[in-house]
């Protein structure tokens, strides 16, 4: 049978989203909501992007006051486990921990 | 509520294939985060070729076009000229070359398209060597580096070439607008993208984009070691705008370049004397470039 | 009366082509001159980019084109070779560029004048070819070319070549058509993949061996098959039109009741013309078939040749350096299994080497005494060669 094609040349318009590579990771990140100061520096500087904005009533925060801000979420679908938002944290409040490959 | 030092909207979609701390990756995220939707890109054979995936996959939000090798600065021009007679000329047309295909082989298509002057960005995402094909060199891989065309060995051959100057050979081409940039300077590097988009005629804009696989370094120090290339002035941020020199970070401090080449693995059998000498080297290209500063300056105020 | 070189920018700017982008070479440069002076004179609304090589040249063609509008070159020898790798590009990107060939013989050493080598070299490329013999055929190809290419159905480049000098630098009377008829005829570019921000795909991206690449690759193969129909249908428009015909793929002369045929392409074919009519005043029995297109390659045409005659000489302006040249040895390829009658092949012309009536009666008197014998005596003869008296006048 022969294959139809849309287009003469093979044009590429499935969104990569479809690839998960969070299969990838050996090292997971977790953000610890409680130092987190949600200054988005992790959300600036990852290369996938696997950080998103959430409401900031989401997640706990240091303070009251921090909860009007919106929060930072990884992706676990997407995230790589390079490292570059824990090492860059100005707070430190992201821990850097061995995948174990079971969601948690 | 929140509020973000770049632009928050995505012109980049995960699932991409880079590498686990990708500098050239992130580049491109902040490029078209100042350039927006109404952008076509242009990518030669490089680490960006493969970076969105394979068919069927794509990773942008942008067009496309994949070319060959070393036709970047030709690709851009073709774009520009076919989209002013479709009468789209408020489409930013970016050329996105690695170094290799713009030190080397690109290097005569760009300086061709630059001096017909093309209303073009060309972006050279610098990751010092030929890393898509596995960590080559190349005339832009630094003087005392590792690839594996210059593996050390018992005769210590590593790179003893320096590395070749490509945004002031833009500056010395006339370029109307030459700029570094560095992706642990995101704000920086979007504002500079951004003035090229507003200016007509050809810009050229050098972006440093940490490559962890091929320097040998873990993935999450790519954008500490971007911002100590800065700040060791290894990789000065500067732009020239019609040939006037202005200089963008001037670290308060003398960081020794030691600590940039002592974190990276490709530089790891340099001994002493030649960190020194990199460090001469260093100090060197910041003085001449002080004074491309205060030169042109001065010549633009007489 | 204008040279070839300017028929092939005439057919350009008729053509309403958007984008130009070449670099120049003896003897192209008139070809972009001419062009560069139209558009300058107002007369042309075209973007001329003065690239920096042929390789950029092509490649600027390719990425205009991509952005879909109608673009043109022009190259000769060393420029082509140089482009190699990007007329692979276009073709394995379905673009529908034509571009102006200058046959020119390739180095070292130097030699600017006539030979086939540069296009023969290319024709594994995907581009459609075809070989002109007149300023006006060189026109007029320019035109029907571009209908041809830009059909859904085809959508791969061609090139269409010229004589270096005897054709790009000689003036002969060429009519020029009316706009109006050439707007009618042929209509904007409608490319079906073209970068649109509309639409954010990747245009030729990396893919896998299990992805559809062979089957893309089948594609291109069966429109390329698809081509001579699309030839034949154009050719008949054109003369409805314009009222010229050229014969198809490949022009027959005096073929009918031939004892012997020469296969020919080019100038050396128009020269030979003459040739058959002297002869055939003596009563001699000798055709010509003119190969326009070498690709595709006209295989149905020449089968049929083959049956009118007992035998076929076939003049090569190149050489492959495999076994004979290009036209001869894909000519015996196809008549494997169709026809036993003897092909000899007659090298001639290498490096601009003059080919007078002279030598190709000699020829044409070796090619009938092969016809009558039943064999040849050998299968591969370089003529013309200095101090070999068998051809010499």
């Amino acid at each position: 049978m022969k294959m139809e094609f849309e287009f003469p040349t093979p044009l590429t318009t499935v969104p990569s989203t479809a690839n998960k590579t969070g299969v990838w990771r050996t090292f997971r990140p977790v953000i610890n909501y409680e130092k987190c100061i949600r200054c988005y520096i992790c959300w600036k500087f990852c290369p996938e992007p696997a950080i998103s904005f959430v409401p900031g009533d989401k997640y706990p925060a240091p303070s009251e006051a921090f909860l009007k801000r919106d929060a930072v979420e990884i992706n676990y679908d997407y995230c790589k486990g390079c490292g570059i938002c824990a090492n860059e944290c100005p707070k430190g409040a992201i821990d850097f921990v061995l995948e174990r490959g079971d969601g948690q | 509520m929140r509020n973000t030092t770049i632009p928050e909207e995505e012109y980049m979609l995960p699932g991409h294939v880079a590498c686990l701390g990708c500098g050239a990756a992130l580049a491109m995220r902040y490029a078209l985060k100042a350039l927006g939707k109404k952008t076509i890109v242009s990518v030669p054979a490089c680490c960006w070729a493969v970076i969105p995936g394979v068919y069927p996959y794509r990773t942008l939000e942008v067009p496309l076009l994949y070319t060959a090798f070393e036709v970047t600065g030709a690709a851009i021009s073709g774009i520009r000229e076919a989209l002013e007679v479709l009468g789209q000329d408020d489409v930013t047309v970016m050329g996105w070359a690695g170094d290799g295909g713009t030190a080397d082989i690109g290097i005569q298509a760009l300086s061709g398209a630059m001096e017909r002057e093309h209303n073009v960005i060309y972006v050279m995402y610098d990751n010092e060597a030929y890393m898509n094909t596995g960590v080559q060199r190349s005339g832009a891989t630094p003087f005392g580096a590792w690839t594996t065309t210059t593996p050390v060995g018992k005769l210590r051959i590593y790179k003893k070439e320096r590395k070749k100057p490509v945004a002031e050979m833009m500056v010395a081409q006339g370029v109307p607008y030459v700029a570094t940039a560095n992706i642990a300077y995101p704000e920086d590097l979007i504002r500079k993208l951004r003035k090229a988009k507003e200016m007509k005629g050809p810009k050229f804009i050098h972006i440093y984009a940490t490559c962890p696989t091929g320097w040998r370094v873990p993935p999450n120090k790519t954008i500490e070691i971007a911002k100590l290339a800065v700040q060791t002035r290894v990789f000065p941020l500067y732009e020239v705008e019609n040939g006037v020199y202005k200089i963008n970070v001037k670290p308060k401090e003398r960081v020794p370049v030691r600590d940039y080449l002592r974190m990276q693995g490709r530089f790891r059998h340099l001994t002493e004397e030649e960190v020194e000498l990199i460090q001469k080297m260093v100090d060197e290209e910041w003085e001449k470039l002080l004074l491309k500063e205060e030169m042109t300056n001065r010549v633009r105020k007489e | 009366m204008i040279t070839g070189n300017e028929a092939a920018a005439w057919g350009a700017r008729l053509a309403r082509v958007k984008v130009v982008s070449a670099y120049p070479i003896t003897p192209q440069t008139k070809v972009v001159e001419k062009i560069a002076e139209f558009i300058a004179n107002g007369e042309m609304d075209a973007r001329y980019i003065r690239v920096e090589s042929e390789h950029s040249a092509m490649a600027a063609c390719i990425s205009a084109e991509n952005t879909g509008v109608r673009t043109f070159t022009a190259t000769s020898a060393h420029g082509l070779a140089l482009m190699h790798e990007m007329l692979m590009w276009a073709a394995y990107a379905r673009l529908p560029i034509v571009m102006a060939v200058i046959n020119r013989a390739m180095a070292p050493p130097w030699s600017i004048w006539a030979d086939h080598q540069d296009s023969m070299a290319q024709r594994d490329t995907g581009w459609i070819q075809i070989y002109s013999e007149s300023n006006q055929e060189e026109l007029d190809a320019v035109l029907m070319l571009y209908k041809i290419c830009e059909d859904k159905d085809v959508l791969l480049p061609a090139m269409t070549m010229m004589d270096a000098f005897i054709l790009s630098h000689t003036m002969e009377p060429v009519d020029i058509p009316d706009q109006k008829l050439v707007d009618d005829f042929l209509p904007e570019l409608d490319l079906p993949h073209r970068l649109d921000i509309n639409r954010p795909a990747g245009h030729g991206s990396l893919i896998m061996p299990e992805g559809p690449v062979m089957e893309y690759r089948k594609a291109m193969a069966d429109a390329f098959a698809g081509v001579r129909d699309k030839i034949l249908k154009v050719e008949e428009e054109f003369r409805e039109i314009f009222g010229r015909e050229y014969g198809g793929l490949v022009e027959e002369y005096r073929t009918e009741d031939a004892d012997a045929i020469a296969v020919v392409s080019s100038t050396i074919a128009s020269t030979s013309k003459e040739v058959v009519d002297r002869m055939r005043e003596r009563g001699l029995k000798v055709g010509l078939a003119r190969v326009r297109y070498f690709r595709p390659f006209p295989h149905r045409e020449l089968r049929e040749i083959a049956k009118k005659t007992d035998m076929l000489g076939v003049i090569d302006r190149s050489y492959t350096f495999g076994y004979g040249g290009a036209l001869y040895a894909e000519t015996k390829g196809v008549l494997y299994g169709h026809s036993d009658i003897p092909v000899k092949n007659y090298i001639m012309g290498i490096g601009g080497r003059d080919v007078t009536p002279e030598i190709l009666e000699k020829v044409f008197m070796d090619m009938l005494k092969i016809a009558k014998d039943g064999a040849v005596d050998r299968e591969v003869e370089w003529v013309g060669l200095i101090g070999d008296e068998r051809w010499s006048a």
